[in-house]
């Protein structure tokens, strides 16, 4: 077996903000009718964690239920426990119309951190990220210039993004060149 | 800039994070249909200057279909609703009513 890695390896950069590839994150993408109580129970019994709100994302130390559409969930657990929590899932949900798939490597996270993060995000997602309108506890799917992303906040200062591993190069550029030093907007 | 707030997730969506569907609330003839039924919902689309009643999809967000009432010629948006219907909401129709007395969108008023 080969080792897995994440898709730029630990790439950092230091500018106006800190962006950094956050190496192996596991990932379940949990589809079905959230409505069902089974399916409360098996999220809680995987994560710890209760349904996220609708846009909403709710974490603990070791994970997190981010809400990505009306019948889907993104559910962030440690890397080499990816394998059990699903096989839980699946045991929990057999008689529910639901799928819950390992995404793990299919995806890049980055963060995003320092006190111009908001801006520097704004200046790459059609999303109004001011403070008040974007808070801690949030999820928001977007577009970040050309491609798919997805960003909540860890606090004040930190953001985590996700998107597809095949363009994860595409987003840490655009991000380091939306930190580089000197770019500074002070729009917030 | 048309921005639209998707009916499933709350978010006001700028016109870049969706992708367009064309008209609404198409009445599909297919088998047994006649060639003129299927010629016109096939080809005969509304191109109006005014209300208009179009199918979206949040593309680059949740993912989901829904529908959307504006203007063509001023980008108003009269308000959004999702797909899972056949016809617009009342309380669409009765804003548009307010706004622009006298408006008409096939069989609509």
């Amino acid at each position: 077996m080969s080792k897995p890695v994440s898709a730029l390896n630990g790439a950092q950069f230091h500018g106006i903000a800190e962006v950094r590839d956050l190496g192996l994150q596991g990932m379940i993408t949990l589809r079905g009718d959230l409505t069902k109580p089974k399916l409360k129970s098996a999220v809680k019994s995987v994560t710890g964690l209760a349904l996220p709100k609708t846009g909403g994302i709710l974490s603990d130390e070791t994970g997190s239920v981010a809400w990505m559409s009306p019948d889907e969930l993104l559910l962030l657990v440690p890397y080499a426990e990816v394998d059990a929590h699903l096989a839980t899932l699946q045991k929990d949900l057999a008689k529910e119309h639901s799928l819950a798939v390992n995404v793990s490597d299919a995806r890049a996270m980055f963060s995003l951190s320092g006190p111009k993060a908001r801006e520097v995000l704004a200046k790459l997602v059609p999303v109004d990220l001011s403070p008040g309108a974007f808070e801690p506890g949030m999820m928001r799917r977007t577009r970040m210039a050309q491609v798919a992303a997805a960003f909540w906040m860890m606090d004040e200062d930190t953001f985590h993004i996700i998107c597809f591993r095949s363009v994860a190069r595409y987003v840490f550029d655009l991000l380091t060149v939306a930190a580089q030093e000197g770019s500074e907007v002070n729009a917030f | 800039m048309l921005m639209l707030e998707c009916p499933y997730c709350g978010v006001t969506a700028d016109e870049t994070e969706l992708s367009p569907g064309g008209e609404a609330h198409l009445t599909r003839f297919g088998p047994g249909a006649s060639d003129d039924e299927f010629h016109d919902y096939l080809f005969m689309r509304e191109n109006p200057k005014g209300v208009h009643f179009e199918r979206w999809r949040h593309a680059y967000g949740c993912g989901k279909w829904f529908h959307a009432a504006r203007a063509t010629d001023t980008l108003e948006v009269f308000g959004t609703y999702p797909a899972q219907t056949t016809k617009p909401p009342q309380e669409i129709l009765d804003k548009i009513s307010a706004k622009r007395p006298g408006w008409t969108w096939r069989d609509l008023k």
